[in-house]
């Protein structure tokens, strides 16, 4: 049992975590959820004694009686991965590309039960056959970039359970994975929890994967626990007000406005993308046939690498078709170059990095203006960079500012002040609102419905995540390996998928128990 | 390291400066030969001493330094300008025939040292300073399309570029206007750089007569000429080699300190 | 594996293919052909135009590329006008001095580098490393040249430990190596010094990667992720660099020849350039050329011994 009692960690003097206590009992799920800042990482940084340069942790981290903050550096590497295994967030990176997935599980068995490769190896092997990665399919000598990123997930899991430690820490473990991956990989800890005995720490910023998994939950906000206690009772009682707005903020449904009659804006018929990739060639979109109706909100689902960027690439004219036709107000949309400017200003778009989005250099009048580029820019440009920012909620003094002195939200804001400026019919949302904390989501998400019912905006609202779709979308299309394989209103289709895909993604779609809300 | 900004400023800014006066002003004149006064070792009317024909060598250091400084400079001018529109290009059409022929062509000048085309420049034309300018600025120019190239790539793949692009802009445009403003630090890092290796290199090109030719004073010839005197009166070869370490470390402490100052991540080419 | 393999060595013949071109269209630039050279400025035009006839110079450039190219492949270089002999043997007797010199200064700047980066880099940020890094500072400003000169000063004058110069021939093959030891040195060091940057930058970099916050969580110590983990990550950019070095050392070597009077490679192609002996000129420097373009292609060789993503492609 590891227990955690008041501990602080202070980084160059600035308080980061304040009095954390946390009981991790074997065989139990302790969850901890929270917005990003909020703490969680550095608390199991701490736990594990890899604490960045310049932190100071005070309080107790106990194991067997001893305080691990307080042991030698190479007392801790004893128990690190011995005692405490830890998985992280990108599975794509978590590996070392150069050493086979057999290797790097059978190291942490090398070094601390001094194993000879041999039967470290063959130790190894029946840790990644517990993960699910079976020796038919998944020999010893393969090297992480011939996995996917949940199978990578599947070997960071192997070698931090390899010699059965006390306590797994777990820090975001599937916020890079697939929904349908998700939900596999949280069935593995669930399981080795059980199997295995050992403490799990989960910590993740998804009430849904909370309630699902969690046996008890702590809530943190700025560097605290602001309110702890079994997952049910947390979830049935909200006593804090922080846990109430997460609540509120995670299952927030923006007003919608009424569905108008149909024109279509966008036809998409028989679009024919394929990349030239070196084992043959891949087809992103394979006939794919999509209408979006004036003033209407299409919402398109599918999971990582199904085509639905590449369909949002070649709606906005940036990619060109191989085959199959795009019409936007019954005027063909053809790739760069070739497209006149006033169709291509009936369009605009928001993509999902808030940090990307803009260029660090140019300052927000100027980046807000660019899509005049389009139209020519009007005399009283900079009255409508003001009203622009105004209406999404910012200020007219922001126009002078940089980009990094804004928030991820309000930089999202900024994102869709610019898409607007040049009054389009369509904004494609690429992922607009998934790099978000839930209550800036949830303010945004009020915005787009705000703005569209203003304007009667039409949007394509790209996601992987078909609870945030179901909000805002009007109908939703899904899709699967570069195909369209079911379409149809939001309540219908979450209700009764038709589709295998659509039943395996709402089958996987993590969910608060009915009778908690 | 705000130590080694300052201690690079200072000692490039000597060395310019130490150029820059040379064109108006020396301490002695060096066409002058005084053969009498050959092999002086340092003192208050000489402070760097004399060398083997009774020139004054701080004079002649600093003439050498113009030498120097010069075809640094208009070589790093070279490479820059035909090497940064080169990599720009590049990564604007990355994957295609235009990006794999740049870089192909990079591969190609790479393989030529730019003693090698030197060599080749002397060979036909014979031996003068413009050689070494030239041979230096062929040099440079994938040096810095490949820096340009492999900075802008990352850049290509922002979201603020697909922004612009939405916005009906073209590649060159977003070139200007996005990729060379967000790479120019690293440019001037990289300038810093290519401009201290031209001096050594010029330094080796003049001292085996492939660069300055007299009556020019250049430190390279200074130490050929000197070599053969080193035993007799060390100061001759030391002074001239000690010129070119400062000035090349004064640019380079300039170089990382400018590269610590805008952004420690920034990857130059070494 | 086979494929990226067959790719490099596509590229290597271009770039030779290039290469020889590029170099054959330079020297044919010069005013007056061989033809003339060698029957001076007093010759018949008769004469002149039978010679031209049987050296093949009258036919068009192409023509005349492909015949010096095949000859080359033959091993034949043609025949040194100031000489009167075959370059092949020249270049091959040459190569027996400058060809050791740049292995030496390669091998001794890699040992020489290797630890001083690690060091470096283990130590980030404290006084070892900030003391180590103000030395290669200086050591990459060093022009090698004038090191080389240095050293001859206090190790052959002064303490007369080395020559200060000469080369006694590889019948002796102590002394031979030993009059290589100075130039070597003088090669090496600063070129050391910029491999040993590279490298701790390279390890700085890769310390801040995912896999190696995943290896700490295994209970490896930071040196043993250094070693282990960091270390063969690391080497990708340095490779890099060190084949980029090749044709600097390969330049620097004509150099240093000069300053300890070695009969390699540089000194041959200086006199040849004297003496206007432009087929001399025209064959070391393709040679040069073709060694940079031979390592380049080692490198390429290199990377996928080190990189599993690069054998699969």
């Amino acid at each position: 049992m590891i227990r955690l009692e008041d501990l602080s960690v202070a980084i160059n003097g600035r308080p980061i975590l304040r009095d954390v206590s946390l009981d991790l009992a074997p065989g139990n799920v302790t969850g901890l959820v929270g917005e990003s800042g909020s703490g969680k990482s550095m608390t199991a940084l701490a736990i594990m004694g890899l604490l960045p340069q310049g932190a100071r942790a005070s309080g107790r981290a106990m194991l067997d009686g001893q305080n691990l903050l307080e042991q030698p550096e190479a007392a801790l590497c004893r128990i690190r991965g011995r005692r405490i295994g830890m998985i992280f967030q990108e599975p794509m990176t978590a590996l070392n590309p150069l050493m086979t997935i057999g290797d790097q599980v059978a190291e942490v068995l090398r070094l601390h039960q001094g194993l000879d490769r041999r039967s470290a190896l063959a130790r190894a092997r029946e840790r990644l056959d517990r993960v699910g990665l079976p020796g038919s399919r998944f020999p010893l000598t393969l090297y992480p970039h011939e996995l996917s990123g949940g199978q990578r997930q599947r070997v960071a899991i192997a070698l931090a359970i390899a010699l059965r430690p006390d306590l797994l820490v777990a820090d975001e473990p599937t916020t890079a994975l697939d929904v349908t991956t998700q939900a596999r990989i949280l069935d593995l800890l669930k399981g080795l929890v059980r199997d295995e005995g050992m403490a799990l720490l989960l910590i993740t910023h998804d009430l849904a994967v909370m309630a699902g998994m969690a046996d008890r939950v702590a809530v943190m906000q700025s560097g605290r626990i602001v309110e702890s206690g079994t997952t049910e009772s947390v979830f049935r009682q909200r006593r804090h007000p922080y846990t109430q707005q997460l609540f509120a903020a995670s299952r927030h449904v923006p007003a919608r406005a009424p569905r108008p009659a149909t024109v279509p804006l966008v036809q998409v018929t028989q679009a024919v993308r394929a990349y030239r990739t070196a084992d043959g060639g891949l087809r992103a979109l394979d006939g794919v046939s999509l209408t979006i109706g004036r003033g209407e909100s299409v919402g398109l689902v599918g999971e990582s690498g199904c085509g639905k960027s590449t369909l949002a690439r070649v709606i906005l004219g940036l990619d060109p078709l191989q085959g199959g036709g795009i019409r936007l107000d019954g005027r063909e949309v053809t790739a760069q170059g070739h497209m006149p400017r006033d169709l291509r200003a009936r369009m605009q778009v928001v993509f999902q990095d808030p940090f990307g989005s803009f260029d660090p250099r140019w300052r927000v009048d100027r980046l807000l203006a660019e899509p005049f580029h389009l139209t020519g820019r009007p005399g009283d440009w900079r009255d409508r960079v003001a009203a622009a920012l105004t209406e999404v909620g910012l200020q007219p003094a922001d126009a002078r500012k940089f980009i990094h002195e804004f928030s991820g939200g309000q930089r999202q804001r900024l994102a869709i002040a610019r898409a607007l400026i040049i009054r389009p019919a369509l904004i494609v949302l690429d992922e607009a609102v998934s790099a978000l904390d839930v209550r800036v989501r949830a303010q945004v998400l009020d915005l787009l419905a705000r703005l569209r019912a203003d304007h009667g905006l039409s949007y394509l609202f790209i996601s992987h995540d078909l609870s945030v779709v179901r909000g805002i979308s009007d109908r939703i299309v899904v899709m699967q390996a570069g195909r369209i394989v079911e379409e149809g209103p939001p309540e219908a289709l979450v209700g009764t998928p038709r589709h295998e895909h659509t039943k395996a993604l709402v089958a996987a779609m993590p969910r608060i128990p009915e009778e908690w809300t | 390291m705000r130590i080694g900004l300052i201690l690079g400023g200072a000692l490039a800014g000597l060395a310019l400066a130490s150029a820059a006066l040379s064109a108006f002003w020396t301490p002695h004149d060096v066409s002058q030969l005084a053969i009498a006064q050959k092999l002086l070792p340092p003192s208050a009317a000489h402070w760097f001493g004399t060398d083997h024909l009774g020139r004054d060598i701080l004079s002649m250091a600093m003439l050498g330094a113009r030498t120097s400084l010069a075809v640094a400079l208009v070589a790093v001018g070279i490479g820059m300008g035909l090497g940064v529109p080169l990599g720009l290009l590049a990564a604007a059409r990355r994957g295609t025939w235009a990006d794999e022929a740049v870089m192909r062509g990079n591969d190609l000048v790479f393989a030529f040292p730019s003693l090698v085309i030197a060599i080749l420049i002397t060979a036909v034309f014979g031996p003068s300073a413009v050689n070494a300018i030239v041979a230096i600025g062929i040099f440079n120019i994938p040096v810095f399309a490949r820096v340009t190239r492999g900075a802008a790539l990352p850049i290509w793949t922002l979201d603020y570029i697909r922004a612009a692009r939405v916005a009906g802009k073209g590649a060159a445009l977003i070139s200007l206007q996005h990729v060379l403003p967000n790479v120019a630090s690293l440019l001037i890092v990289q300038a810093t750089i290519q401009f201290s290796l031209g001096i050594l290199a010029e330094a080796g090109l003049s001292y085996v007569g492939l660069g300055a030719q007299p009556p020019v004073p250049s430190w390279g010839r200074m130490l050929a000429e000197a070599q053969t005197m080193a035993v007799l009166a060390p100061h001759v070869a030391v002074i001239p080699g000690l010129c070119i370490v400062l000035t090349v470390l004064g640019l380079n402490l300039l170089g990382d300190g400018l590269r610590d100052a805008s952004d420690p991540r920034l990857r130059v080419l070494r | 594996m086979l494929r990226y393999l067959s790719r490099r060595m596509i590229v290597m013949g271009l770039s030779l293919l290039a290469a020889s071109a590029l170099i054959f269209s330079v020297t044919e630039l010069v005013p007056g052909d061989p033809a003339s050279f060698m029957l001076g400025t007093g010759a018949q035009p008769e004469t002149l135009a039978a010679l031209r006839q049987q050296m093949g110079l009258d036919q068009p450039l192409p023509l005349r590329y492909a015949a010096w190219a095949g000859a080359i492949l033959q091993g034949d270089f043609g025949t040194s006008f100031t000489y009167r002999t075959p370059v092949a043997g020249m270049i091959l007797e040459r190569l027996q001095v400058s060809l050791p010199l740049a292995v030496m200064a390669l091998a001794l700047a890699v040992a020489v580098a290797l630890p001083v980066g690690l060091y470096a880099a283990a130590r980030r940020g404290r006084a070892g490393d900030g003391l180590v890094m103000a030395a290669t500072q200086l050591g990459i400003a060093l022009p090698n040249f004038w090191f080389a000169m240095l050293l001859v000063l206090v190790f052959a004058v002064k303490l007369r430990w080395l020559p200060a110069g000469g080369f006694p021939g590889w019948s002796d093959p102590a002394a031979a190596l030993g009059s290589l030891i100075l130039p070597s040195l003088a090669l090496a060091l600063p070129q050391a010094a910029i491999l040993a940057r590279v490298l701790r930058s390279a390890l700085v970099e890769t310390q801040g990667q995912d896999y190696i916050r995943t290896a700490r969580a295994k209970g490896l110590t930071t040196g043993q992720t250094l070693r282990r983990h960091a270390l063969r990550n690391a080497l990708i950019p340095v490779l890099t660099i060190l084949g980029m070095q090749f044709s600097f050392l390969l330049a620097g070597a004509i150099i240093i020849e000069n300053v300890f009077y070695l009969p390699g490679l540089g000194r041959m192609i200086f006199q040849a350039i004297t003496q206007r002996d432009l087929i001399v000129v025209q064959s070391a420097v393709l040679v040069l050329v073709a060694a940079v373009i031979a390592v380049t292609f080692l490198v390429d060789l290199a990377y996928a011994a080190v990189d599993p993503r690069l054998r699969r492609a």
